[in-house]
């Protein structure tokens, strides 16, 4: 059936998939299973954290793969989603809804995204957000090492991100790869995870007159451990902070998805 | 009528019967609305349920796991207090829906075996699950935090959360225990609000 919509979605498709195809082909790159000391650790089990095998997006998700995204699922374009899974600054950045600020937005990390929109555009593309657990994994690596946190150097270096005052327009993807192929994890956006909103669970639940006890059951709290690595804390603060629909000008994501055979 | 806005009109019919599937009566969900989330449920039957199965009505819900000693048995106690508050009248209208957030361990028999254990009111009550994904979606909707620990716990919030007729959250309750006396006053509107079926 003929569609107006479609016909007038036409021209912003082409752009998008000019401007998108270079960053496309980049893709995913795979990083394998491993072991690592999480921030995050549990209270009963302080072992380090096993993380499977998986691939992951190179770079976050631009502004022009986003535009792709929402030319082809009109239901995520601003404006159209809804309520339950965007807050009213949701893509607020961009000129309408499609259409980015300008010609360099494309190569620009897309920010303004909820939780939802973020899961929506991952499964899209056969992916899903990744776990805090694959982030921190690869969020600990520098160019050579697979661990680089016990190095003050590495840890100021991305803790001057933090010091340096928000630009008005953030630089494109792309920076220096890390170990895994894996670019712009520190130093650009924030990035949502799937488990973003159970980063902070903490408290026990063994006694029955403490109301706010009660808010938890399990086996008890998780503990924040290497202290000296705030640039991660700051990472955790911000999510658990967050509702799903939330969306802010600073925090877009990656993409993951199982490791091709 | 312009053939362009026939043809629109026909798109926007073709578009709202393919997301109201058969029910065809039914606008389509408020944008604030959770029913807005298409989550894939069975009950403990093992029966498909849809989230929005008891559209029409207030639903109160909430999210356990059935390995959980101490909090998830005091949640649905808590549950049963909160609706024997409420009239006769007002019980046999009132749905309760608990979705596992361990959907690898809390099979239909595991969840079939809980809700005997707990005698649940299986007319009104089901003990309910979907895959890790949707687990995780329908938590984000509720505002509901898990996570798992490890050790086959997790550690979550737990909240009883009151869905008007719509499926919007029209009231939350975080104590366990006795009946939350304001919440209880707000499911009563609820019910009120929702023309009795």
């Amino acid at each position: 059936m003929f569609n107006p919509n479609r016909l007038r979605a036409l021209p912003a498709l082409a752009l998008a998939l000019a401007a998108g195809s270079a960053r496309a082909d980049e893709g995913y790159v795979s990083v394998p299973a491993g072991k690592m000391a999480s921030v995050l650790a549990r209270d009963a089990n302080e072992a380090p954290t096993a993380v499977a095998s998986f691939s992951m997006r190179a770079t976050p998700v631009t502004q022009g793969e986003y535009l792709r995204f929402v030319t082809a699922h009109p239901e995520w374009r601003r404006g159209r989603a809804p309520k339950t899974f965007t807050d009213p600054g949701y893509l607020q950045d961009w000129r309408s809804p499609l259409a980015l600020a300008d010609a360099g937005a494309t190569q620009r990390p897309v920010t303004n995204v909820s939780w939802f929109a973020a899961q929506a555009y991952c499964e899209a593309e056969g992916a899903r957000l990744p776990t805090w657990s694959e982030w921190e994994l690869v969020a600990a690596a520098d160019a050579t090492r697979r661990d680089a946190r016990a190095d003050p150097a590495w840890l100021a270096r991305i803790l001057g991100w933090y010091a340096r005052p928000a630009q008005a327009l953030l630089p494109a993807v792309g920076s220096a790869p890390n170990l895994y192929g894996v670019r712009d994890v520190h130093g650009l956006v924030w990035e949502w995870v799937d488990d973003f909103n159970a980063l902070l669970v903490s408290g026990d639940s063994r006694s029955a007159d403490d109301a706010d006890k009660l808010k938890f059951c399990g086996a008890g709290a998780i503990n924040l451990q290497d202290k000296q690595n705030y640039a991660v804390l700051m990472r955790i603060a911000l999510l658990s902070s967050l509702k799903a629909s939330d969306s802010t000008g600073s925090l877009g994501f990656r993409c993951v998805r199982p490791l091709s055979p | 009528m312009n053939p362009n806005t026939t043809r629109r009109t026909l798109c926007a019919l073709a578009l709202f019967a393919a997301t109201t599937g058969a029910a065809l009566a039914a606008p389509p969900a408020p944008g604030d609305s959770i029913y807005q989330l298409d989550v894939p449920l069975t009950d403990q039957d093992g029966r498909p349920l849809a989230l929005d199965a008891h559209r029409g009505q207030p639903i109160l819900v909430s999210m356990f796991y059935t390995s959980c000693k101490f909090v998830c048995p005091m949640l649905v106690d808590t549950i049963r207090d909160t609706t024997m508050a409420l009239s006769e009248a007002e019980r046999a209208r009132l749905n309760v829906l608990i979705v596992s957030f361990d959907p690898a361990k809390d099979s239909v028999p595991v969840l079939k075996k809980a809700a005997e254990q707990r005698s649940i009111d299986a007319r009104r009550w089901a003990l309910a699950r979907t895959d890790a994904a949707h687990t995780r979606k329908l938590a984000a909707v509720l505002g509901i935090q898990y996570r798992a620990v490890g050790n086959g716990d997790f550690n979550h919030t737990t909240a009883l959360i009151l869905l008007d007729s719509e499926g919007r959250i029209a009231g939350r309750s975080t104590r366990l225990g006795k009946a939350d006396a304001a919440f209880v006053k707000l499911v009563r509107q609820a019910l009120k609000q929702a023309a009795p079926n």
